[in-house]
């Protein structure tokens, strides 16, 4: 027994060894950016879509040899950190990323709960820093060194109410949230506020939320349906989307259901099923009929990974491109990690009519981009078809 | 009044998943004298191994090219899972609680927590990012009643469950192993020396515990057909309360305690606002525990626990 347990500890003194071993590495000219993203916890598949894009990139630098800055190649390398879907973690990703690595410039966090929390960290640190997903407001407010790659909640809690008021014609709206989660609670908000300023107040005639990794929402949902409401608007992620709209079909509410940019994911589809056909949802761009450089990324996406690339793949190959022109607009890079970061900082704020794929875009004083939303349908055949564009 | 009804209906199916998983908490307590943490990931286990089950049993009669109903292959995946999360449980036993009966009983819960986190990360690593969807055996049927909506699957989760309590009850207290069971649950020390093995009867619970929480997992994947290596965590928590509730190593208590808490989430959420559910229902919980420190069926310090 002692002599097994004597063999164990020699082990992972050995592996401990290892592992500090790695950690001493040669300092060589390269470029480091970090990427926060969730490879485990609730949302997974997004964290896998951020990676994935990543590598995409990282592969397509590579074949040209390197990142041209000036008049040096320089070798870019990917910190790939997990923050777990938890504002904490995110937190540690960042200021490991940045005081350890010595990352340049930081990638992520996609969900607004984990980007408000991890942004504050890369402002102190006056690392810059761009989430390609996270639509709250807080995320950006007053750091200057915090971009993002895609529209806000303001913007996009009246774009689903503008169009169901005209394309659908209701007048009384149900809204179902999860209540622990910063993305779904404020554009809940953002939505109410924005259908009862068309419809009065009180129109919003349920409005009903629960608490993250819940999976019953049968009492929510009875209330919701004994509301008389016309359409349910639920801004979740795409694991709860199954669950709350079969559950709302078997509990015999038949109304639409609609939703926010969250519902974009390739899994939607396929934990849904047929309950989802010909609902809609707004969101940042679709897959399905599009052309130029997006299909080009969609096309070389779906070659390699097997499936066609949600908004969270997109958005993160455009902040990644985004990344790429502030750095090589930069000119040179002096070596001093704080002054090239301010001197990538203030180009990305300068950045005006970037051509990304999810639409053009420039930078607004809060390091916010001013960009097109589409409305989407998701087709019989369970693709995401485009519908309609709204733009500010 | 259909309104309540519907909730009623809500919250026996909520309630069904708590009492069957706050048994294996409760059964595992009354032989071992600790809280095997480990329990809402076997859950999370027994599901996935249905899950898997499932699979190959839909793609095996696909290719001989027979149509057997979906309801044999619902018991038969049941079953399956049942059998091979019972192993699981066993080997948890084995593996993680047998080396530290002795120690202190902290360093067992850890240890529950720490197997409870490998079955999460390492179903994580081996299957990856997706989140599967739970094969629909069985065709939804959704009744309509007076305004009132259910499934037969809501019909099918509360009767199994049921069922299963039912045969727990009788199992533990018409059959020889129950009775060993019983007679261990009195004192663990002594029971021994009368030529019952600890060894034989830990593993035991485990197994039975296990198999609940394995059919607890089909259930609720039918149900809630999304699954997720994090899915017992919740439950898990939620169904510890349970059977604290129903008191400490009580299986009558925990079972009745289980659809207790489902009916309060369900209808403090149809009274109240459902932003204040979780905190007024446990505010709930909080009071009665107040009042019955020891749970419903629960007494103090004990050698006088019953199965």
């Amino acid at each position: 027994m002692h002599k097994s347990r004597a063999v164990l500890v020699v082990f992972f003194m050995f592996f401990m060894a290892f592992s500090f071993m790695s950690c001493g590495k040669e300092r060589e000219a390269r470029i480091k950016i970090g990427i926060n993203a969730p490879i485990t916890g609730d949302i997974p598949k997004v964290g896998e879509g951020t990676k994935y894009a990543a590598q995409m990139w990282l592969e397509e630098i590579e074949k040209a040899g390197g990142l041209q800055v000036g008049d040096k190649k320089y070798k870019v390398e990917l910190v790939i950190e997990d923050n777990e879907s938890k504002a904490e973690s995110a937190v540690k990703a960042n200021t490991k990323m940045i005081s350890e690595d010595g990352v340049l410039i930081i990638i992520g966090p996609q969900s607004s709960k984990q980007a408000i929390a991890a942004g504050g960290v890369a402002n102190d640190y006056k690392t810059p820093m761009i989430s390609p997903w996270s639509t709250n407001p807080d995320t950006t407010r007053n750091r200057p060194f915090v971009f993002r790659g895609c529209f806000l909640d303001p913007f996009q809690g009246p774009v689903v109410a503008n169009f169901v008021k005209e394309e659908l014609g209701f007048k009384k709206a149900a809204v179902l949230y999860d209540v622990a989660s910063d993305y779904p609670k404020c554009l809940a908000e953002y939505f109410k506020k924005a259908w009862e300023g068309i419809n009065g107040p009180g129109s919003v005639v349920a409005y009903e939320s629960f608490t993250t990794k819940d999976a019953d929402f049968s009492s929510q949902l009875t209330k919701i349906k004994g509301s008389g409401a016309e359409f349910l608007f639920t801004p979740q992620y795409y694991n709860e989307v199954a669950l709350i709209v079969k559950q709302a079909r078997e509990l015999g509410f038949t109304a639409p259901i609609l939703g926010s940019d969250s519902w974009g994911s390739a899994e939607t589809v396929k934990l849904c099923g047929p309950a989802c056909s010909g609902l809609y949802f707004s969101t940042h761009y679709a897959a399905a009929g599009a052309k130029g450089q997006t299909k080009e990324f969609i096309d070389s996406y779906k070659q390699k990974y097997g499936y066609v690339p949600d908004d969270v793949g997109a958005l993160t190959w455009d902040a990644l491109r985004l990344a790429q022109k502030a750095i090589q607009n930069a000119g040179s890079l002096t070596g001093d990690i704080a002054k090239d970061r301010q001197a990538v900082r203030d180009q990305l704020a300068k950045t005006k009519d970037f051509e990304g794929i999810t639409g053009k875009m420039s930078f607004t004083e809060e390091g916010d981009p001013i960009k097109c939303a589409v409305i989407v349908r998701i087709s019989d055949k369970g693709e995401f078809e485009f519908y309609k564009q709204v733009c500010p | 009044m259909e309104f309540v009804l519907q909730n009623f209906i809500n919250a026996m199916q909520w309630g069904s998943f708590y009492a069957l998983i706050a048994l294996g908490y409760s059964m595992v307590y009354s032989i071992l004298m600790l809280f095997n943490f480990t329990h809402g990931d076997i859950f999370m286990t027994g599901a996935y191994i249905g899950f898997g089950a499932a699979t190959v049993l839909l793609f095996l009669t696909a290719s001989v090219g027979i149509s057997v109903p979906g309801w044999l292959l619902l018991i038969l995946t049941i079953l399956i899972s049942m059998m091979l999360t019972s192993l699981l449980g066993i080997i948890v036993e084995r593996v993680g609680y047998r080396p530290l009966r002795d120690a202190p009983r902290a360093s067992a819960a850890i240890t529950g927590l720490m197997i409870g986190i490998i079955l999460e990360t390492g179903n994580l690593a081996v299957l990856g990012a997706r989140r599967f969807s739970f094969p629909s055996l069985i065709e939804t049927v959704t009744y309509n009643i007076g305004g009132v909506y259910f499934t037969n699957k809501k019909i099918l989760i509360v009767g199994v469950s049921l069922f299963l309590m039912l045969l727990l009850h009788a199992f533990i207290r018409k059959s020889r192993w129950g009775m060993a069971m019983r007679a261990m649950s009195y004192d663990y020390q002594v029971v021994p020396l009368m030529g019952v093995s600890l060894n034989m009867i830990a593993p035991m619970t485990f197994a039975i515990g296990s198999a609940l929480a394995a059919a607890a997992g089909i259930l609720y994947g039918m149900a809630y057909p999304v699954l997720d290596p994090y899915m017992g965590v919740l439950l898990g928590w939620k169904s510890f309360v349970a059977a604290i509730l129903g008191g400490r190593g009580s299986i009558l208590g925990a079972a009745l305690a289980g659809f207790l808490l489902g009916f309060i989430e369900i209808f403090t959420a149809m009274i109240f606002p459902s932003t204040l559910r979780d905190l007024i229902a446990y505010t709930i919980i909080l009071l009665i525990l107040t009042f019955r420190p020891y749970g419903f069926f629960g007494q103090p310090y004990t050698t006088q626990l019953r199965l």
